[in-house]
């Protein structure tokens, strides 16, 4: 295949798991967005990929060639810190040129190339700059710029856009998105935060305890979840443990109709988006709760329901919502199609 | 922490104290010790106050110049090889296990308890024909026969260096513990070797403490006065050697005093110098 493949990559640290047989295969030209909490194992994939840490086990193959062995300075893939690694004794135009210098290029073709590549991040006229006197957003720009100097075959960025704040970590965000098709580079983002996921990535890798638990397009990670740990992760949801059988289920609220389960379970858990629980007064749903609390933000207005023991969240917009009060007994009406049974 | 520039005389009060200080133990000494190198000597032993300049014109003599040449070299050569051995060394350990690196920072810190005097005859016996490290040589089929290797110029540089290294290590050690892994690491996946990203980084992002480390050991170095005659032969004498025997053995006071006040002036130069070369590299 090409592109990059993982084949059982296991890395481990004085006998403790980091990495747990990853597979993974990367058809060229991806966004990839590796997705997960701290401590994940998510950092620990990415630098066994750059070649920085040797895995205990497993392979990795670039376009079909294995490339296990090969030490990080002859894989040729470019990379992002998260603390940058912007070498302070450079100003920016040297620090991009770098890569070309330790390849003994002419002095006037690296300049050349530090220009086209300070165009390519809009750093136009920046090259004399220190890089002391740069802003946050602007240290990330030649970061970036100069892990792509040698048109790499891999961009590896580790939590690029965690220093910057909000506002414009969204902008960088899309601005990343929108380089990587530009020039159509296989790229692989390391991030805890799943808006940044959904935002950028062709193929989003949710981790846990060092394992993948899911690798699927954004969309499909978030309308299917294949477990708890995902479903949780990935926005939020509403886990209700549920009995029932083939002919329908029940939750401690009441039952849910058009609901089945596989043949021989008994019991499931089922994940609900917020946006997809309606209320309705009661009587019209066969699921009642008591309201217990109501978070009013403006835009949506977030209702939680007591049902039968189980904190269920409603989230709808102000049009949208009949007027309802904590207290109040309401119905909840779940569409069949947005409850996912999760394997447990 | 808030920073005001200071108001009133009152303010001041807290600097009263290193100021007195510094002004007793410091400023009176070196000052009473540049009028003496202006005094007038008596050959019966001491020294009569006047304004002469005869101690310093004897000192630019061929001779003496040559002495201080010589000891500005060594003291040179110390600090460069110090920088050399201990860069690397302070590189390694910083990026050791913490046990590591705390074993390694007690042995060094025992050197520092060592005097000069101890670290002087141990040097010249481990470096004697009759008990020193040539015999181990010969015992290993290296050498045909023991060799004195003291007392010469490479003896007192070892003496010099083993004495000096333990300043080199920790004056680099917190600067090189802060240094950030991931330079290495970047400059790693940008394609160079590891030894050529420790030459390209890691070099260059510590000049300023390599600059600063060097200087200190010169200065250090400079100063050292047993260590050239223990180890060493008279021509390999310092000019700390030739002022402690003007003062105390030839009872010259004001030609020691004339020498001392040129050491300190040629030092405060060289690092006024490099301290200057540093702040242009750094506008650069």
């Amino acid at each position: 295949m090409s592109g990059l493949v993982l084949e059982g990559i296991s890395k481990s640290f004085n006998g403790v798991s980091a990495v747990d047989h990853v597979d993974l295969a990367v058809p060229n030209g991806t966004f990839v967005c590796m997705l997960g909490p701290s401590g994940c194992g998510k950092t620990t994939l990415l630098r066994t990929i750059a070649g920085l840490e040797e895995p205990t086990s497993g392979r990795i193959l670039i376009d079909g060639a294995d490339i296990t062995a090969v030490p990080a300075h002859k894989r040729n893939f470019g990379m992002v810190f998260q603390s940058l690694a912007l070498f302070p004794h450079l100003n920016v135009g040297e620090n991009i040129a770098y890569p070309l210098r330790i390849r003994s290029v002419g002095r006037a073709e690296r300049v050349k190339r530090a220009e086209e590549l300070l165009a390519l991040v809009d750093l136009r006229g920046y090259a004399d700059r220190p890089v002391a006197r740069l802003s946050g957003g602007q240290r990330q720009r030649v970061a970036i710029a100069r892990a792509l100097a040698l048109s790499p075959k891999l961009f590896l960025l580790d939590e690029p856009l965690s220093a910057l704040d909000a506002k414009l970590r969204e902008a960088m965000q899309v601005e990343l998105r929108k380089l990587q098709q530009r020039l159509g580079i296989t790229t692989i983002v390391v991030t805890h935060d799943q808006r940044e996921a959904m935002t950028m990535a062709d193929l989003v890798v949710v981790m846990g305890q060092g394992r993948i638990q899911q690798a699927a397009s954004p969309v499909e990670i978030y309308r299917k979840p294949v477990n708890a740990f995902v479903a949780d992760f990935i926005g939020s949801t509403n886990l209700i443990a549920v009995q029932g059988s083939g002919q329908g289920v029940t939750a401690p609220g009441g039952t849910i109709p058009g609901v089945v389960l596989a043949p021989g379970q008994t019991s499931a858990t089922l994940s609900v988006r917020p946006e997809d629980i309606h209320l309705v007064p009661v009587g019209e749903a066969p699921l009642t709760g008591t309201i217990s609390f109501i978070r009013d933000l403006g835009a949506s207005i977030e209702t939680f329901v007591d049902a039968g023991g189980t904190q269920i969240v409603a989230v709808a917009s102000p049009r949208d919502r009949a007027e309802f009060r904590v207290g109040d007994t309401v119905g909840l009406r779940l569409a069949p199609e947005s409850c996912r049974v999760l394997a447990s | 922490m808030r920073l005001e520039p200071p108001r009133r005389a009152l303010d001041y009060a807290p600097l009263v104290f290193p100021a007195v200080m510094l002004t007793v133990f410091f400023v009176v000494p070196f000052g009473i010790m540049v009028m003496v190198s202006f005094f007038q000597r008596q050959p019966a032993g001491f020294y009569t106050p006047a304004f002469v300049f005869a101690s310093y014109e004897r000192f630019l003599t061929a001779f003496f110049g040559g002495v201080l040449g010589f000891s500005l070299g060594l003291a040179a050569l110390v600090a460069l090889i110090c920088v050399v051995i201990g860069f690397p060394f302070t590189y390694e350990l910083a990026r050791a296990r913490r046990s590591v690196q705390v074993v390694w920072l007690v042995a060094l810190l025992s050197i520092l308890s060592l005097s000069e005097v101890v670290i002087g005859f141990a040097w010249s016996t481990l470096l004697s024909r009759t008990a020193g490290i040539s015999n181990l040589l010969v015992w290993l089929g290296l050498m045909e026969k023991p060799t004195a290797l003291t007392p010469n110029f490479g003896a007192v540089l070892t003496g010099m260096v083993y004495q000096a290294l333990p300043y080199t290590v920790l004056v680099l050690y917190p600067a090189m513990a802060r240094l950030d892994p991931t330079l290495m690491e970047a400059s790693r996946t940008l394609g160079a070797p590891p030894l050529k990203a420790f030459l390209t980084v890691v070099v260059p992002a510590l000049r300023n403490t390599i600059l600063a480390t060097f200087i200190m050991v010169f200065v250090f170095a400079l100063g050292s006065y047993l260590l050239p005659q223990l180890l060493g032969r008279p021509q390999h004498w310092t000019l700390s050697v030739l002022i402690t025997d003007q003062a105390i053995y030839q009872s010259n006071m004001p030609f020691a005093a004339a020498m001392a006040v040129f050491l300190v002036l040629v030092t405060l130069a060289l690092v006024g110098l490099s301290l200057l070369v540093g702040r242009k590299e750094i506008a650069a």
